[in-house]
């Protein structure tokens, strides 16, 4: 599903320069849901957002499900966006002045698709992951817990081919972080491509695959025993 | 492109921050209020002035004499003379491109002494003594029975045309005017038709307040032969009298033995002259209008643009997970683009409306109250609404144009990373 090939970025900040990312290899096949550590500034969000598409490497390749990722016009990348990648935050980055169903909809107007059948897409979704009571609520309506939810249910509403949480249980306690992470599995389950960037190892821990960052190079990977999230709630 | 969910999308925007919303469009909606009300103004002012004119022939000169300046062939200067009847003639075979060429005298006048009576009532009027082609320059509407004819003149009947203001202070109600006699200057009078200016404006109750009678007949009947007091003359259409007045002069100063350099002997006041003058002076207006009330467009606008720039701005993160969720960078510049349109077009129509409103009370204060001195009827033309409709939607755009830019800018992880 995903191919990088010595991937490399650095920041240049007047003269200074920061090589954040010295050549990154790695492959995550369909269906794997594959975490990433590494310690504050190892270049994590970095190498996340260059999948995402959001950032473009230096140097390096990047093939997406066989499309090269290389030098897109913005217009190609957010389609390429809109169709194949999900996105999920730390902050949840819901549109505040949306509902929760207009905010899940969301993609789906950028498919041009018709008005009712984005409503019913999304709230098929804001069912999936439980909230489908609160779909005419405005996210400071919602707690943390479903904000990360209804971001979930974004983030599958134009059913993506990998989705891309950057530490989607950083704002959450723990509980309720389980209770995120037992919905990632239950879509991970269904097929689902799912890369997970964190900081806590047992959240690292329910995922099937750990990718160590440090210093801009992997320094492990490798698959470890999947610990149910539904074990804890 | 403007479909229904991108309507709701920018309702959605501009409703999440109402008071910025009405703020921004309050620029607009006072730059569109003061373009409009101020072409308003400057027309009703033209209006006004252009009616105190009347509707007299606009291509006409009166003509009249002040004495000589200089001494000529033996004659001494500050001599006196008349014009006569065959003045006139002499000026109607000579001169083809003359339309009408009217003689006219007057007695009475403004705030003079009461000249007319009938029966116990008496009043102070003007009384002219006319030719029947000065109700072509002069155009009135006879009410009741005819205006003076050229057998009245070549007769010299003692007849009169009397104006609304005339019945008003000489008959009682619902009493026949037609027929009866009033006494002018002690002489009898038969009234033979009534008359009220057309459309008239400013001065009517001046014009309402007029006698007409046959020239000859006030000649013979107030003693002054065949003197002509000033004459109105109009041109032939497509011929200014302004170009031709110089040859009327020359046969005039010949005919009366006046030196041809005396510019002095022979007064006038050329209609066409004045009233084009009069229309330079309200282009100019105009222009300054528009210019003035486009400025205060304009700083609407640019109020409007750095508006969107603020919103842009705010929402730069909003903007960064719409590109992350698939949105193309058009796709957000045509989102701001109608937003700055709706906004600029929605207080614009507000704007419009409500000068709209400000000059029918304008309208309204003036009818209660009657003609006021050099300004009538404000108002502004579909061609004025619709221009300012078209600033309206260019400067929309225009004013979205830089927000719209600075919004797909910068990379979407960075519009991410925004606080
Ligand atoms: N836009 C940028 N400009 C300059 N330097 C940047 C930029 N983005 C990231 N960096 C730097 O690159 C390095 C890696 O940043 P990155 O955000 O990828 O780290 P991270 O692994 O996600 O850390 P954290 O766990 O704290 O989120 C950091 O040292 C950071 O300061
Ligand atoms: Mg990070």
């Amino acid at each position: 599903m995903i191919q990088i090939k010595d991937l490399h970025k650095s920041y240049h900040m007047g003269s200074n320069s920061l090589h954040v990312l010295k050549g990154i290899n790695f492959e995550v096949k369909e269906g794997e849901l594959v975490s990433i550590m590494g310690s504050s500034g190892s270049g994590k969000s970095t190498l996340l957002n260059i999948l995402g598409m959001l950032d473009e490497a230096d140097t390096g390749q990047y093939i997406l499900d066989g499309f090269p990722i290389k030098n897109l016009n913005e217009k190609v990348a957010a389609k390429y966006r809109n169709e194949f990648l999900g996105f999920i935050f730390q902050s949840f980055n819901l549109i505040n002045y949306k509902s929760a169903l207009d905010n899940v909809a969301l993609p789906l107007y950028y498919q041009n698709i018709k008005r009712k059948e984005r409503i019913e897409k999304a709230e098929h979704y804001l069912e999936k992951v439980g909230l489908a009571q609160w779909s005419h609520h405005l996210p400071s309506e919602l707690s943390g817990g479903q904000k990360q939810r209804v971001a979930i249910a974004r983030a599958l509403a134009s059913d993506p081919k990998v989705l891309l949480a950057d530490e989607p249980t950083g704002a959450l306690d723990t509980k309720t972080s389980y209770e995120v992470m037992e919905l990632i599995q239950g879509i991970n389950d269904e097929g689902k491509t799912i890369l997970v960037v964190t900081h806590e190892n047992d959240i690292a821990n329910m995922t099937k695959r750990i990718v160590n960052l440090k210093d801009g190079v992997i320094i492990d990977d490798s698959t470890v025993e999947q610990v149910r999230a539904s074990q804890y709630v | 492109m403007f479909n229904k969910d991108r309507w709701s999308e920018i309702i959605e925007a501009l409703n999440a921050n109402k008071f910025r919303t009405f703020l921004t469009a309050f620029g607009v909606f006072w730059g569109i209020f003061i373009f409009v009300v101020l072409l308003a103004l400057t027309n009703g002012l033209k209006n006004g002035v252009m009616s105190d004119f009347g509707d007299f022939a606009t291509n006409s000169m009166f003509m009249w004499t002040q004495g000589t300046s200089k001494p000529y062939k033996g004659l001494p200067k500050g001599r006196y003379f008349n014009y006569k009847l065959d003045d006139v003639a002499a000026l109607k075979s000579e001169i083809p491109n003359l339309k009408y060429v009217s003689p006219r005298n007057q007695l009475g006048g403004f705030q003079g002494a009461n000249n007319v009576i009938r029966g116990t009532k008496t009043g102070a009027f003007e009384i002219y003594g006319d030719y029947p082609e000065y109700i072509k320059q002069q155009p009135m509407d006879i009410l009741q029975g005819r205006f003076v004819s050229y057998s009245d003149i070549n007769s010299k009947r003692k007849v009169c045309v009397i104006g609304t203001d005339v019945i008003k202070s000489l008959y009682d109600k619902d009493e026949e005017v037609l027929g009866s006699y009033v006494k002018i200057n002690g002489v009898n009078f038969m009234v033979v038709g009534t008359f009220k200016m057309s459309n008239s404006q400013g001065d009517n109750e001046q014009d309402a307040n007029t006698i007409y009678i046959p020239f000859t007949t006030f000649g013979q009947a107030f003693n002054r032969g065949d003197r002509v007091g000033w004459m109105a003359i109009t041109a032939v259409d497509g011929v200014p009298i302004t170009s031709i007045k110089q040859q009327v002069f020359d046969l005039m100063k010949s005919r009366h033995t006046v030196a041809p350099d005396d510019d002095r002997a022979i007064g006038h006041w050329d209609l066409s002259e004045q009233f084009a003058r009069m229309n330079g002076l309200f282009i100019i207006l105009t222009v300054v209008g528009y210019f003035v009330g486009a400025l205060v467009l304009m700083s609407g606008i640019i109020g409007i643009s750095n508006i969107m720039l603020i919103v842009v701005k705010e929402r730069t993160k909003e903007i960064g997970v719409r590109r992350a969720l698939g949105a193309s960078p058009w796709t957000i510049k045509g989102q701001i683009l109608q937003e700055s349109l709706i906004l600029t077009i929605l207080s614009g129509m507000v704007g419009i409306s409500f000068s709209a409103f400000v000059i029918w009370v304008l309208n309204y204060l003036l009818d209660m109250s009657g003609p006021v001195d050099s300004f009538a009827n404000p108002s502004v033309s579909m061609t004025v609404v619709f221009t300012a409709l078209i600033i309206l939607v260019v400067s929309g755009l225009l004013a979205g144009l830089i927000p719209a830019n600075s919004a797909t800018k910068m990379k979407p992880v960075d519009a991410l990373r925004i606080e």
